[in-house]
């Protein structure tokens, strides 16, 4: 394994991985202040309480009906799937992490990413299994 | 409304700072902002402050994976451990007292920040760290690096592994539990334990905090924890705050940063143990 070679790939790496982030943070904060002024606009008198807990309803808990109630560009709907955007950021760095060792051929890391990936995997689609 | 929006965003922008300055997260500050400043019910807080913990890492690690500070792959080694103890805790908050959690964790932070201070006498020991002699597990995982100083680079090699592996489990299981970062203890896994130079340990704790948070996210997610109004104002103060904080990181000096984030967590310390006994969490 040549030291230089491997030095690049990782500052690459580095580089992108980066970029991927503030791109999905930002998509994420951006989606989420549409969403904020477009139920302004839709709800400028409304009160919301969080005093007591009451749940989300369906449309804001599951990913599929987060992802297709945003096309109704309502806004807390907006707002959701912008939030699902944030989660999601942070899993896409894992599954890029692990191209990357891929590329490298740096099989240990492979290995510790796809365990990594599996484990959040196992979380984000937990509303799948009886939890 | 819009007034609850305009200072829950302030809020947030003053817990995003100091969040990223210090490796905490801004779970912590959000947590009781929203209970005890706002009244809001702490479920809520805690998927509101699971989303600022996500922008907080993922907006301040976007700079700092840049600057070849953090460690990429012990970071990724260790979220074995975070994530699976973040699905852990996120299991164990339907049936545990949060509160008694609240003031053991509470007492840790306490603790850390005592040594915290103390190792200011021995500031030249984290940062001038002899070439110690790699253990086999450490080379299996080239767990070691080098980072920037004033001096060149600077060598280190992770010690401790098993420690390290299992305060960090332990890391996760207290995020998915109250929805917080904890960076605190990452940064203690890897700056006490392990023995990775301060500056090393609170970037890449501030990285791996947004895997840690997302595993449990997800869960929170579908418990319907999270709610958009809330939610909205905070992560995008969050993230302002952090990317400031961010880029006063990279131009202060290690000492600072130590002094601010032993104040920060004795703080945090007494809000947790107040917390605990007031049976509020």
């Amino acid at each position: 394994m040549t030291t230089n070679t491997k030095h690049w790939n990782d500052a690459r790496m580095r580089n992108i991985m980066g970029t991927l982030l503030r791109v999905g943070v930002f998509s994420a904060a951006f989606l989420a202040v549409s969403g904020g002024v477009l139920f302004f606009i839709q709800h400028p008198k409304e009160i919301s309480d969080f005093t007591t807990f009451k749940g989300e309803p369906a449309k804001f808990r599951q990913v599929h009906l987060i992802v297709k109630e945003a096309f109704n560009l309502r806004g807390r709907d907006v707002i959701q799937l912008g939030l699902l955007l944030l989660i999601a950021t942070p899993v896409a760095r894992v599954i890029f992490s692990l191209i990357g060792f891929l590329i490298e051929k740096d099989w240990i890391y492979v290995a510790i990413t796809a365990i990594v990936l599996i484990i959040l995997s196992v979380s984000l689609f937990s509303n799948y299994l009886t939890f | 409304m819009v007034t609850f929006i305009a200072i829950l965003f302030a809020g947030a922008l003053f817990a995003g700072f100091i969040g990223s300055l210090t490796g905490l997260g801004g779970g912590v500050i959000i947590v009781p902002l929203l209970t005890i400043g706002f009244g809001v019910d702490i479920r809520y807080a805690i998927g509101t402050s699971l989303i600022s913990v996500i922008s907080t890492s993922s907006g301040a690690a976007s700079s700092y994976v840049k600057e070849g500070i953090l460690n990429i792959r012990i970071g990724m080694f260790l979220e074995i451990a975070t994530t699976l103890g973040a699905i852990a805790g996120a299991a164990i908050a339907v049936f545990a007292p949060t509160h008694a959690i609240s003031i053991i964790f509470g007492l840790v932070l306490l603790y850390s920040a005592i040594v915290s201070f103390q190792k200011r006498k021995g500031e030249l020991d984290s940062e001038n760290l002899p070439e110690e002699k790699p253990n086999r597990m450490a080379e299996l995982l080239k767990a070691k690096g080098t980072y920037p100083t004033a001096d060149g680079l600077k060598k280190y090699t992770l010690q401790h592994l098993g420690g390290g592996f299992t305060v960090m489990s332990l890391a996760g299981i207290l995020s998915g539990l109250l929805g917080i970062g904890s960076g605190a203890l990452k940064v203690i896994a890897m700056d006490s334990i392990m023995k990775i130079p301060f500056k090393v340990s609170t970037s890449t704790s501030n990285f791996m905090i947004g895997v840690t948070a997302a595993a449990s996210a997800g869960i929170y997610l579908n418990r319907g924890y999270i709610d958009p109004v809330l939610s909205m104002p905070v992560m995008v103060g969050v993230l302002i705050g952090s990317l400031i904080g961010a880029k006063f990181l990279i131009r202060s000096r290690t000492k600072s940063i130590r002094i601010i984030f032993a104040i920060v967590i004795t703080l945090l310390a007494f809000e947790m143990i107040y917390n605990g006994l007031a049976k509020n969490i």
